[in-house]
C-alpha cells in the first residue's frame, strides 16, 4: 500500500461514515430521539449474528438485511412497550436495546465455533484496516471493501433524505397533519430507523459500536446551533462529520493514536467551537449581544441624565462620579468613554456636558420616555407607575413606533408628571 | 337518527361513534350529520371530547366502534376535502422552518408521495399567507412569531389545503385581539363560499355571534343544530352541570374492570 493510497482510503471511509451518520442524526436530533440512534446501534447484534449463521459468510447484503430487520423490530417493540403497554418511554427503548444486544451477546458466545466475529472489532472497529480489505469481483480487485460499503450505504442514505425529504420534513414537524393528508408518520419513522440501523451497521467494521454513536448525534446537534434552517443544518452536519474524519486522521498520525478515536475526538472540537461560536445559538454571539445591549442603555441613561440636568435649569456641574452607574460600574464607564469618543458628550473641568449631537440625541430618547409614560397613562397605569416601564421602553422606539405613539394620544405638551414633552 | 340522511350531500355524517383511549371511552355513541355550508361550533368543558371528535373524524385516533363517512365516504379517501388547523401547542415552534413552508405543507396531500411541490403550490402556498394578512413573513422563523401570527401561519396552511370542509381545534385559543377578527373574517368568508367548517371554542360569548350552528358536547352529544334552538341555558347546564357525572363514573368503572382491578 503506498503512502498516498492508503492514508486517502481510511480517511474516505471515515469521512463516508461521518457524512452518512450526520445526515441521518441530523433528523435524529431534530425528531429529539439521539438516544434511539445509541439504542438501535446495540440492539442490531441479534441481527447481524442471525444473518451470519444463515448465510455462512461476512458479505454485507444478509447483514445489512438483518440489521434492518432487527432494528425495525426494536423500534416496534419500543413503540408497543411505550403507546401500547404504557412503560415510560426511556425506559422502553432502555428495555428493548439492552435485550436485543444480550440476545446478540449470547448468540454469539453459543455459537463461538461458527461465528467469526470479532467483539473487539464490533465495539470499537478498525479502520485502520480499511485499505487491505479488498472486494474481488471474479478476479478483479475493485478497491477497499468498507470504501464501498460506506459509499454505497452514503448514496442509499443521501437518496432516502432527498426523496423522502418532504415527507421527512411534515412527519417531524406535526405527526397529525401528516397522517391526515396520506403521509404515515409511522411509516416514515420506521423508513429512518431502518436507515439508521444499516448506517450503524456499515460504520461497525471502521468505528465501532460505540464510537458510531457519536457519529450520528455529534454532528447533527452542533449542525443545529448554527442555523434555523433544515437544509442548511443536514448540509453542515454531514460536512461535520467529513472534517472530522480528515482531522481525526491526521490527529491520530500525531498522536499515534486510535483514528476512529481521534474522529471522534474532533466532532467533541467541533461541537464545543459550535456551542461557543455560532452566531445566533452560541455562547459568545449571547454574551456580545448582551453587552451590546446593557452598553445602548447605559448609554441612552447618561444622556437622559444630562439632558434633564440641563432642563432644571441649573448649571451642568456632572462629575464622574454623579454620571457613572454604580449597579453597573463597568459598562456604565465605557458608555460614557463611548459617548465622549463620538462627541456626544463633553468634559471640561471635571463636568460633564452634551455636546450638539448629544442634545438631538438625548432630546429623542426623552421624547419616547415622555410620550410612553403618556400613553401608559392613558391605558390606565396610575402616574407614579408610568416611569420604569417607559424607562425600559424608551430604548427600543424607533421613528415610526414614537409617532404610531404620539397619534394614539390626544394632543398634550406635558408628561402624567406635568413635564414637557420635548418635539423630536 | 329520526330522519334519513341524504350522504352525498352532507359533509360530515357520524354514526355511532365510540372512542376510548386506553379502554377507557371519552366519547359515546356519537350520532351527528354536519349540513354544508355552516360555521359549526363544538362546544364543551374540557376533556369532552372536542379534539377528540375531530381527530376521529380524520381517523388519527381508532375508533371503538361506529363509522364516519365525508359525503357519503370513508375519509381515506375523501383526504383532500378536509383542511384542518391543530392545535397550536401540538407542535414544536422551535423546528427550523420558515413560515411560507409550513403553509406550504397544506399542499403535501395534492401533491402526494415523493413529488415535490411546483411553482402552483407555492403561489396557492403565498396566496394563503396573504390572505391571513401574513405575507411579509413567509420567510421569518417560525420561532419569531407571536402566538396570534403562529395561529394565523396554520390557518394559511389549512386554507392552501383548498377543502370542502375545514376541522379547526380552539384557532382563537390565545390570540389577540385583532387575529381573532382577521380569523372570524376568513371563517365567513369560507361560508359564503359553501364551505363547512368545524370550530372548536371556548368562549361562550362569542358563540352565538360566531357560529350558525352548534355542537355541545361533553362525552356524548348533549344537542346540536341551529344555535338559536340550541344555545340555550337548559342546554348549557346538561353540558357543563353534573348530569353527566354517571357517565363519567362508568368510564372510570370500564376503565378499571379493564386493568382486572
Amino acid at each position: 500500500m503506498n503512502e498516498f493510497w492508503g492514508p486517502f482510503w481510511i480517511v474516505l471511509a471515515g469521512a463516508l461514515a461521518g457524512a452518512s451518520c450526520g445526515l441521518l442524526g441530523a433528523y435524529l436530533v431534530l425528531r429529539k430521539m439521539s438516544l434511539l440512534g445509541d439504542a438501535l446501534s446495540h440492539a442490531v447484534l441479534p441481527g447481524i449474528v442471525i444473518a451470519f449463521l444463515l448465510s455462512g459468510s461476512r458479505d454485507v447484503i444478509p447483514m445489512f438485511i438483518g440489521a434492518a430487520i432487527c432494528g425495525v423490530i426494536a423500534t416496534v417493540l419500543i413503540e408497543t412497550f411505550h403507546r401500547r403497554w404504557r412503560v415510560q418511554e426511556d425506559s422502553s427503548i432502555g428495555i428493548a436495546f439492552t435485550a436485543l444486544f444480550a440476545l446478540g451477546v449470547v448468540l454469539i458466545t453459543a455459537f463461538a465455533g461458527q461465528v467469526d466475529l470479532d467483539q473487539e472489532c464490533v465495539l470499537y472497529g478498525e479502520i485502520a484496516y480499511t485499505p487491505w480489505d479488498r472486494l474481488f469481483w471474479e478476479e478483479w480487485d475493485l478497491g477497499p471493501r468498507p470504501v464501498w460499503i460506506l459509499g454505497t450505504v452514503f448514496a442509499l442514505n443521501l437518496a432516502f433524505v432527498l426523496v423522502f425529504y418532504k415527507e421527512l420534513l411534515i412527519a417531524s414537524f406535526d405527526a397529525e397533519m401528516a397522517l391526515s393528508v396520506g403521509v404515515s408518520a409511522a411509516l416514515v419513522h420506521y423508513m429512518l430507523m431502518g436507515a439508521v440501523s444499516v448506517t450503524t451497521v456499515a460504520a461497525f467494521e471502521s468505528v465501532g459500536a460505540i464510537l458510531v454513536v457519536a457519529m450520528l448525534i455529534v454532528p447533527g446537534a452542533s449542525a443545529y446551533l448554527w442555523s434555523d434552517r433544515l437544509k442548511v443544518i443536514l448540509i453542515l452536519s454531514a460536512l461535520m462529520g467529513v472534517i472530522s474524519a480528515i482531522a481525526g486522521y491526521f490527529l491520530a498520525g500525531v498522536w499515534n493514536s486510535s483514528i476512529a478515536g481521534a474522529m471522534v475526538v474532533v466532532m467533541g472540537v467541533l461541537f464545543a467551537l459550535s456551542l461557543i461560536f455560532a452566531p445566533h445559538y452560541g455562547l459568545l454571539g449571547r454574551f456580545v449581544r448582551q453587552v451590546r445591549l446593557s452598553l445602548r442603555v447605559a448609554r441612552d441613561h447618561v444622556l437622559l441624565k444630562l439632558l434633564r440636568d440641563r432642563e432644571s435649569q441649573r448649571v451642568s456641574a456632572l462629575s464622574w462620579g454623579d454620571l457613572v452607574d454604580t449597579a453597573a460600574r463597568w459598562v456604565s464607564g465605557i458608555a460614557i468613554r463611548s459617548l465622549m469618543w463620538q462627541g456626544l458628550i463633553t468634559r471640561a473641568n471635571g463636568h460633564f456636558s452634551l455636546g450638539e449631537q448629544g442634545v438631538i440625541h438625548a432630546t429623542r430618547l426623552l421624547r419616547n420616555h415622555r410620550l410612553w409614560e403618556s400613553y401608559l397613562n392613558q391605558i390606565g397605569l396610575p402616574p407614579d407607575h408610568v416611569h420604569d416601564p417607559a424607562d425600559a421602553l424608551e430604548h427600543f422606539t424607533d421613528d415610526r413606533l414614537r409617532e404610531e405613539i404620539r397619534a394614539a394620544l390626544p394632543d398634550i405638551a406635558t408628561d402624567p408628571q406635568g413635564k414637557r414633552i420635548p418635539d423630536g | 337518527m329520526l330522519h334519513a340522511v341524504d350522504e352525498s350531500v352532507t359533509p360530515i355524517h357520524i354514526h355511532d361513534m365510540t372512542v376510548a383511549y386506553h379502554k377507557k371511552p371519552v366519547l359515546w355513541d356519537v350520532d351527528l350529520a354536519v349540513p354544508e355550508g355552516k360555521l359549526v361550533g363544538v362546544v364543551g368543558p374540557n376533556g369532552a371530547g372536542k379534539s377528540t371528535m375531530i381527530k376521529a373524524i380524520m381517523d388519527l385516533v381508532p375508533k371503538a366502534s361506529g363509522w364516519v363517512h365525508i359525503y357519503g365516504k370513508p375519509y381515506s379517501r375523501m383526504r383532500q376535502a378536509i383542511g384542518y388547523v391543530p392545535q397550536r401547542e401540538s407542535v414544536d415552534w422551535d423546528f427550523p422552518i420558515n413560515a411560507l413552508d409550513v403553509v406550504l405543507m397544506g399542499r403535501y396531500g395534492h401533491v402526494g408521495w415523493v413529488r415535490r411541490p411546483d411553482k402552483i403550490d407555492r403561489e396557492l402556498a403565498e396566496e394563503a399567507l396573504e390572505k391571513v394578512g401574513m405575507t411579509d413573513f413567509g420567510h421569518r422563523q417560525i420561532n419569531q412569531l407571536s402566538g396570534g401570527q403562529q395561529q394565523r401561519v396554520f390557518l394559511a396552511r389549512a386554507l392552501a389545503q383548498d377543502a370542502q370542509i375545514y376541522l379547526m381545534d380552539e384557532p382563537f385559543a390565545g390570540v389577540d385581539a385583532a387575529t381573532e377578527r382577521a380569523i372570524i373574517d376568513i371563517l365567513m368568508d369560507l361560508r359564503a363560499r359553501k364551505k363547512t367548517m368545524l370550530v372548536v371554542h371556548h368562549d361562550l360569548h362569542t358563540v352565538s355571534q360566531y357560529f350558525d350552528w352548534l355542537v355541545l358536547i361533553n362525552m356524548r352529544i348533549v344537542a346540536a343544530g341551529e344555535t338559536k334552538d340550541v344555545f340555550t341555558e337548559d342546554n348549557l347546564n346538561k353540558t357543563y352541570g353534573g348530569q353527566l357525572t354517571v357517565l363519567s363514573e362508568a368510564a372510570q368503572a370500564v376503565a378499571h374492570h379493564q386493568r382486572g382491578l
